[in-house]
């Protein structure tokens, strides 16, 4: 019995609650990782990304 | 599943901006290299352009800047490697949400996040070379990232949305950034040639496409593949 239940516990799927959660936490690290990088008003960040930026069309200087 | 995001997000972001590097070397940065010397400061004491609407480098003297050569190359493939992840980040993300059934439906994806990142906000602010007159940085950044919201969440509901009134809010919300209008200059100027930003614009376009839809493959493949882990 108490194996079933540990097999059970691995095969439940995440909730939908939880797994949207999950899923705008990671694209919330994932807009600031590009906002870091892309939008910073960071001196040496601009500086070190300024390729970058003018090769995405980001807005830049 | 934080595990399976993370993977895909580091892995494709990790091999999509090494293409995206290797690109940006043999097309975009000699024709970002080539726009500076258009911009390369006049003899100590004679600065023309102090006081035109030119967006000159204003780098100011204190803040550390990479030297040509090998160090901008690293701190570009470094910025590089941050957005991708950024960017396959936020794909993982609706993968975990609307799992792709094939590899190829990536492809779809990263051809939805060229139009959202680059194709959309570039149709009001091109890609521009170092030293072309722009309007005010915050505010065509603040134009940018309303269009790219307003893009995504317009997409998202043509392709999506059960109703077809809902279809049609997608498509005004994908007009409105470009009703609005960007942001411009008060004079268009631009240091360097035009033969050379229009070659940098497709150059911006073609790498952006060819990387998205790297990005997009990558990240469904990865993210398909480690179902089981």
């Amino acid at each position: 019995m108490p194996i079933t239940s540990a097999k059970h516990s691995i095969a439940t799927p995440v909730s939908l609650s939880q797994r949207l959660v999950i899923a705008v936490g990671a694209s919330l690290v994932g807009m600031c990782l590009v906002y870091f990088a892309g939008f910073s008003h960071i001196e040496a960040v601009h500086n070190a990304a300024h390729d970058t930026r003018h090769s995405a069309a980001f807005p830049c200087h | 599943m934080i595990t399976r995001i993370a993977r895909t997000a580091g892995f494709s972001g990790l091999l999509a901006a090494l293409l995206l590097t290797l690109l940006q070397s043999f097309w975009i940065s000699p024709l970002i290299l080539e726009a500076e010397t258009f911009e390369s400061p006049a003899p100590a004491g004679q600065h023309e352009h102090d006081d035109s609407a030119v967006a000159a480098h204003e780098h100011s003297a204190e803040a550390w800047a990479p030297e040509d050569g090998w160090q901008r190359v690293l701190a570009t493939t470094g910025g590089n490697l941050v957005v991708a992840v950024g960017f396959a980040l936020m794909l993982a993300a609706l993968y975990s949400l609307r799992e792709p059934n094939r590899v190829a439906t990536g492809a779809l994806w990263g051809l939805a996040g060229f139009a959202v990142f680059c194709l959309a906000p570039t149709l009001g602010l091109p890609a521009e070379l170092p030293g072309t007159a722009a309007a005010n940085l915050g505010q065509r950044q603040t134009w940018w990232i309303g269009t790219a919201a307003a893009t995504a969440v317009g997409l998202g509901l043509i392709v999506f949305a059960q109703h077809w009134l809902l279809k049609v809010v997608g498509v005004l919300l994908l007009a409105l950034p470009h009703v609005i209008g960007a942001p411009q200059p008060s004079v268009h100027e631009s240091l360097a040639p035009e033969a050379l930003a229009t070659q940098f614009k497709i150059a911006s376009w073609l790498t952006n496409a060819a990387f998205w839809i790297a990005l997009g493959l990558l990240s469904a493949w990865l993210f398909r593949r480690s179902r089981q882990a």
